[in-house]
């Protein structure tokens, strides 16, 4: 078999093989039944009794958000100082600059949010405190709030009537004592033994055969990684992030980093599955997500093995695929399989350039970050489904003559209020921040910015459109990948993506779980014959095809000016 | 009803719903249409343009701005149009049950004992009227005094009399009705222009007519995808400019009005005010809309076994004497026993005797004294003068009987009430001095056709319940041949609330039918109560609903006119969103063309020009709607397959017929318009 193929579904496997039993594990650890990591008990009664918190005090929804709100703005706000001032602080052997307010205002953001999307570079633009103490640290915790909040959501559906939705603080340290922590000591390690930096010392230097001396950045970077992928954070160490010779030097770094991106979001959504015991749901909901996945994947993989017509037409010959902007070592084929990977489940690291992809696989890129719930980020991919679900629900319990009813619970006007302000919100942030962009672009070309608004663009015409609509469609869904090619570090990008992503991160955390508290307080209505059963094959098309509706119909006309012009152009 | 009309577009009411429809175009009253209200905005900004373009340049010719203004301003007549007939044929419709009776001469007896005539519009709540035969009842009422047939066929069209009298449960008088023979004296149970019916036309016309939770559910779905709508029409202006396309204000309004949701946006109180339209035609009044929406989620349905399950009443079929007691002697205790008896079951024992060879006298020796029937004793009889106590009832008030007064129970007659019992009889023992003489058997006969209604009940996911007053054995019997799932056997009113309160505390939805005033409680507790129109005041205020027909299967039609509302809801939202794909596939291509050529790969319906594709996509959009009213008015078809099946059966209908119906529509109507330019 064609080696490139072979390796892809060998990572695939892999990540299947892991990631159902995480799943089954997950749902049974967060329950508090018994599992083999039990022996971190000890270890999580000294957090909580460090830190005061009484792990058996149930919260309602509201104060399971307060909690999760007020934890995650103090990070925010200290954050926010410490960028500022590293240059003042020490681990900084490099002796890099402080942050200007508005790149620090926009990586805090970014990475409370799980976005990380980075504006500046790993190299000069952090020190190893900020990387290792900062920005990793809130890798860890973003990635658990997002776990920890569809827990909640897991129990308030599980439960037939309860105001009830478990503890923000156990679902939090628990996500990370016994799921992100050990799986990252066991990245670390395969990436560390692999050629991955994992010291403190600085910059290495040696001297090229020209007789150039080159200075190499290094760093604990992998440990950094590690998370990176098992967080679906993305941030890299290194600027160019893993297509970075040193922060995945070889095909078995490339594959530890794709699987573990991957698990977490999958074993989620099984995990719904079988905690609400509802295990049927937990396969449908997959099944819907995979078929996504690979109607994603497939024509990426294709378009990008076509080769540049453009580069055809020259008579050149392609016999390996489109390789501008691709690594040598991994080679187009894994490339596109983790460009469809890194788009859908939020975590927005890369192996190559996206922004040299063909003009179908940026479109494809797009579409992954823009429905941003085929399997999705780290416990945000199912809260953004259940935001899909519901609308699904509404409709269909119309068409079988019912009102509609969600898991034993009565759909209502407030629940769908919510969902539909949650709706709305992407192509809000995504469409008004392309817009205003788009706007700045024409009209104040020479504003004395740090990068004047006419030289944002690496490309003019459709292509540079498409790499404003991907700035904002990544830092909307927290993906945190670049098209790159945007001169993006100055005070309008660093601020409209800020705030696009601090919106984008906490509304539709903050939707499913009011939606899944306020179900779980109505009375419980049982089954009938009349009732439509949502863990059908039918249902699940219906879901699948109220994902993609709404998504067409809400950025048809944007993606038609950029990617689909380009595309059609180029064949021209 | 008399003059039913199954027309959908009578010319009388096209006629006023077209006048409607351009009053309706009042900002206040579109304001409560979210979707539509924005394609007035749309249509008045149109007008603008319209007008602007006459002088300048640089919006288009002022000939097509014209015809996108005009067709837009269609679009909005057309739906208010849809609303405008579904409220015409339902004020139609409780007009004609309103005609009746108007301007009644009311010979209203005063407290002084006099009598004056008024007229009936003039009746308050309170007053005492009389009616003799020959008249018309006035208005709506209870009789305190006197019994009469009454003709009930200008409501009902039910041609043959019914028998309504004072005091129990068939008290009720309706105005309109004629009084065939006798005389009643009726009180005014409500004010004028306060009476179900008078309630129920306000809620068909637009003031009181309040959206349903449901309904309200919807708006604020259909409003978040037109506010989707807006952003993405609203930034296509700095997009196309990055693209260095101009767009004309024209072609940008008309994306917007084609993408909304304008179908079921323009559909929706149609379809809404339909439902309780159907609920009229069938003879029912409801008093809200949502009672027909939540008809439709009925989990469980209470039905009454007598007259619903089982025609009219039980007959007695068979005497069985006890041991050392002749036929002939237990018939003639029996007869005797029954001779004050005016229920069905006590006449049809009389009649049963009368077929046997016994002479029988039809009077009771003089100074007997008629026990008659309570709930408490459940029993009744006859006490001679010669001494004789003659007693029929239940077996355990019988048993009881016997046992107290200290003499034996005979066994056989205990396996005899059995046997009759597992048979679906129900056996009624007769005791004589209380010692028991034997057992009469009474049977029911199960109304044809019912175990497929209930078939089909179990399909909708609708449990059904029996209730009787039989014993459990009689009962099981009935409810196996009937093919009901559950059922009350000797059943008193609190159990039916009971059952109730027990069904609602799982979460499920009970409906129910009553007519008596024990039964009040019960219809006030239960979802769905529907009162008889011949029950008592207390029944008909009680419930949420009233049956003109007291026809007690009513509740089936019910539950699929409140399951129609929805699905007819559900579909037109699934047909709508899902005709946008199309309509972007006409509209898109058409605003870029000229500058991006390379997008025509996009128009793949090969419309002719980028004006004859926006027009065709903005004419489809508008004519859509009057094609679908019929749809909306008749409600779209309930199958009951199973909510999967239902769902498949749907989506495939109007998810996927949505996607390519406008495909070949706007390619028709581009291919005509082509014709012309």
């Amino acid at each position: 078999m064609n080696p490139e193929l072979s390796g892809i579904l060998v990572s695939f496997a892999i990540t299947l093989l892991i990631g159902i039993p995480l799943g089954k594990y997950l749902a049974k650890m967060f329950a508090g039944e018994k599992v083999w990591t039990d022996f971190m008990k000890p270890i999580e009664n000294g957090i909580y009794k460090l830190s005061g918190i009484s792990p058996n005090q149930p919260m309602d929804w509201k104060q399971f958000l307060k909690a999760m709100m007020v934890i995650n703005s103090l990070w925010l706000v200290y954050g926010f100082f410490v960028l500022m001032y590293q240059d003042k602080l020490p681990l900084n052997p490099d002796g890099n600059p402080g942050m200007t307010p508005d790149l620090a205002f926009n990586t805090i953001i970014s990475f409370v949010a799980n976005c990380n999307l980075q504006h500046y570079s790993g190299e000069t633009g952090a020190t190893y405190l900020i990387q290792h103490f900062i920005f990793m640290f809130l890798q860890f915790t973003s990635a658990a709030t997002g776990i920890a909040c569809a827990v909640a959501v897991f129990k308030a559906l599980r439960d037939k009537t309860t105001a009830d939705v478990g503890n923000f603080w156990v679902y939090f340290v628990k996500s990370i004592t016994r799921l992100l922590l050990p799986l990252s000591v066991v990245v670390a390690l395969i990436l560390t033994f692999n050629g991955t930096p994992a010291s403190y010392a600085g910059k290495d230097k040696f001297i090229s055969l020209q007789g150039d001396t080159v200075n190499v950045s290094r760093g604990p970077a992998a440990q950094f990684i590690a998370i990176k992928h098992l967080g679906t954070n993305g941030g890299g160490w290194f600027g160019a992030n893993s297509a970075h010779p040193l922060e995945n030097p070889n095909y078995v770094t490339n594959i530890t980093e794709v699987v573990a991106q991957m698990i977490v979001p999958m074993a989620m959504i099984l995990a719904f599955g079988y905690f609400i015991r509802r295990k049927k749901l937990g396969w449908v909901i997959f099944g819907v997500m995979a078929v996504g996945m690979f109607m994603l994947m497939i024509p990426t993989i294709s378009s990008e093995l076509g080769g540049n017509p453009a580069i055809a037409k020259m008579g050149v010959s392609q016999a390996t695929g489109a390789m501008e902007g691709k690594e040598v070592r991994i080679g187009p084929m894994a490339t596109a399989y983790w460009s469809t990977l890194t788009t859908i489940v939020s975590t927005g690291s890369v192996n190559g350039m996206h922004d040299s992809t063909m003009p179908l696989t940026g479109l494809w890129q797009l579409l992954g970050m823009m429905i941003n719930s085929f399997f999705g980020g780290c416990g945000v991919g199912i809260l953004n489904y259940l935001i899909y679900l519901i609308i699904a629900v509404f409709i269909s319990g119309l068409m079988v003559g019912r009102t509609p009813e969600f898991m034993g619970h009565k759909v209502e006007a407030r629940e769908v209020k919510i969902a539909a302000l949650i709706t709305l919100l992407s192509p809000f942030l995504i469409l008004a921040g392309t817009a205003i962009s788009s706007y700045v672009f024409n009209n104040y070309g020479s504003a004395n910015w740090a990068v004047k608004p006419s030289s944002w663009l690496n490309n003019p015409g459709y292509h540079g459109f498409s790499e404003m609509l991907y700035e904002n469609t990544s830092a909307n869904a927290n993906n945190g990948s670049g098209f790159e090619g945007l001169g993006d570090n100055n005070i309008f990008w660093n601020v409209i993506t800020g705030l696009e992503i601090l919106i984008g991160r906490f509304l539709p955390i903050i939707g499913p779980v009011a939606i899944a508290g306020l179900l779980a307080k109505k009375k419980f209505v049982p089954e009938s014959a009349g009732t439509l059963k949502i863990d059908t094959v039918t249902f699940g098309i219906m879901t699948f095809a109220v994902i993609m509706v709404l998504n067409a119909l809400s950025y048809f006309p944007a993606l038609a000016l950029g990617p689909i012009a380009e595309y059609f152009s180029m064949l021209k | 009803m008399s003059n039913r009309s199954n027309k959908l577009f009578e010319p009388a009411l096209v006629q006023t719903a077209l006048k409607e429809s351009f009053i309706k175009l009042n900002p206040k009253t579109m304001m409560r249409n979210p979707v539509m209200f924005t394609v007035e905005i749309g249509t008045a900004v149109m007008l603008y343009v319209t007008v602007y373009s006459f002088t300048h340049a640089g919006q288009g010719s002022f000939a097509y701005n014209c015809w996108i203004f005009a067709i837009l301003l269609l679009t909005l007549l057309f739906a208010n149009f849809a609303e405008a007939i579904a409220e015409a044929r339902g004020k139609a419709q409780a007009d004609s049950l309103r005609k009746t009776r108007e301007d009644t001469p009311a010979n209203v007896v005063l407290e002084d004992g006099s009598i004056v005539t008024r007229s009936s519009n003039q009746l308050l709540k309170g007053d005492v009227f009389i009616c003799e035969t020959g008249d018309t009842i006035p208005t709506d009422g209870e009789i305190i005094e006197g019994l009469a047939t009454i003709d009930e066929s200008a409501i009902t069209g039910e041609s043959a009399p019914v028998i309504r009298e004072a005091g129990g449960d068939k008290s009720s008088v309706t105005g309109g009705t004629k009084v065939l023979s006798d005389r009643i004296k009726v009180v005014v149970t409500t004010q004028p222009g306060e009476s179900f019916l008078d309630k129920m036309i306000a809620l068909v016309e637009g003031a009181a007519r309040q959206k349903t939770p449901n309904e309200i559910a919807l708006t604020i779905l259909l409003a978040s995808f037109t506010l989707v709508f807006i952003i993405v029409c609203v930034t296509l202006k700095p997009f196309a400019d990055y693209a260095n396309t101009p767009i004309t204000i024209a072609a940008l309004i008309s994306l917007f009005v084609c993408l909304i949701p304008t179908t079921i946006g323009g559909l929706l109180s149609a379809i809404g005010i339909a439902g309780m339209d159907r609920a009229l035609r069938a003879n029912v009044i409801t008093k809200s809309g949502k009672a027909v929406e939540t008809a439709g989620d009925i989990d469980v349905l209470l039905l009454d076994k007598t007259g619903t399950i089982t025609i009219g009443n039980r007959k007695a079929t068979r005497f069985y004497p006890a041991e050392g007691v002749s036929e002939d002697e237990l018939v003639k205790a029996c007869v005797l026993a029954s001779l004050a008896d005016e229920t069905p079951e006590g006449k049809s024992i009389i009649e049963l005797a009368q077929q046997g060879n016994t002479r029988i006298s039809s009077t009771a020796p003089d100074g007997s004294e008629f026990i008659k029937f309570t709930a408490e004793t459940r029993a009744s009889g006859i006490n001679t003068p010669d001494g004789k106590r003659i007693r029929k009832g239940a077996f355990d008030a019988i048993r009881n009987l016997t046992i107290n007064a200290g003499n034996q129970f005979d066994t056989a007659i205990e396996d005899r009430v059995k046997a009759i019992s597992s048979n679906g009889g129900t056996p009624l023992v007769v005791s004589q001095n209380e010692k028991v003489i034997g057992v009469i058997e009474l049977q029911d006969i199960i109304k044809p056709g019912i175990a497929e209604r209930f078939e089909r009940l179990r399909k909708m996911g609708i449990k059904t319940v029996m209730v009787t007053g039989d014993n459990p054995l009689t009962a099981k019997f009935i409810a196996d041949k009937a093919g009901v799932d559950d059922f009350i056997a000797e059943a008193r009113p609190e159990d039916k609330m009971k059952y109730i309160k027990h069904e609602q505390a799982a979460g499920k939805l009970v409906a129910m039918m009553g007519d008596g005033t024990n039964d009040a409680p019960a219809l006030a507790q239960a979802d769905v109560g529907v009162a008889m129109n011949s029950g008592t005041q207390a029944a008909k205020e009680a419930g949420n609903m009233v049956d003109l027909d007291n026809d007690p299967t009513k509740l089936i039609e019910i539950v699929e006119i409140g399951k129609q509302l929805l699905i007819t809801r559900g579909t037109l939202t699934t047909f709508s969103i899902a005709n946008d794909v199309a309509k972007y596939f006409a509209i898109v291509p058409a605003l870029f063309i000229a500058s991006i050529p390379a997008l025509q790969s996009i128009n793949i319906m090969h419309l002719h020009s980028p004006e004859s594709a926006i027009l065709s996509a903005v004419i489809f959009n508008a004519i859509i709607i009057p094609m679908l009213i019929p749809l909306a008015l008749k409600g779209v078809e309930y199958k009951p397959i199973g909510a999967s099946a239902l769902l498949r059966r749907n989506l495939l209908i109007y998810g996927i017929g949505g996607v390519i119906a406008p495909f070949i529509g706007i390619k028709l109507i581009d291919l005509l318009i082509a014709y012309f330019i």
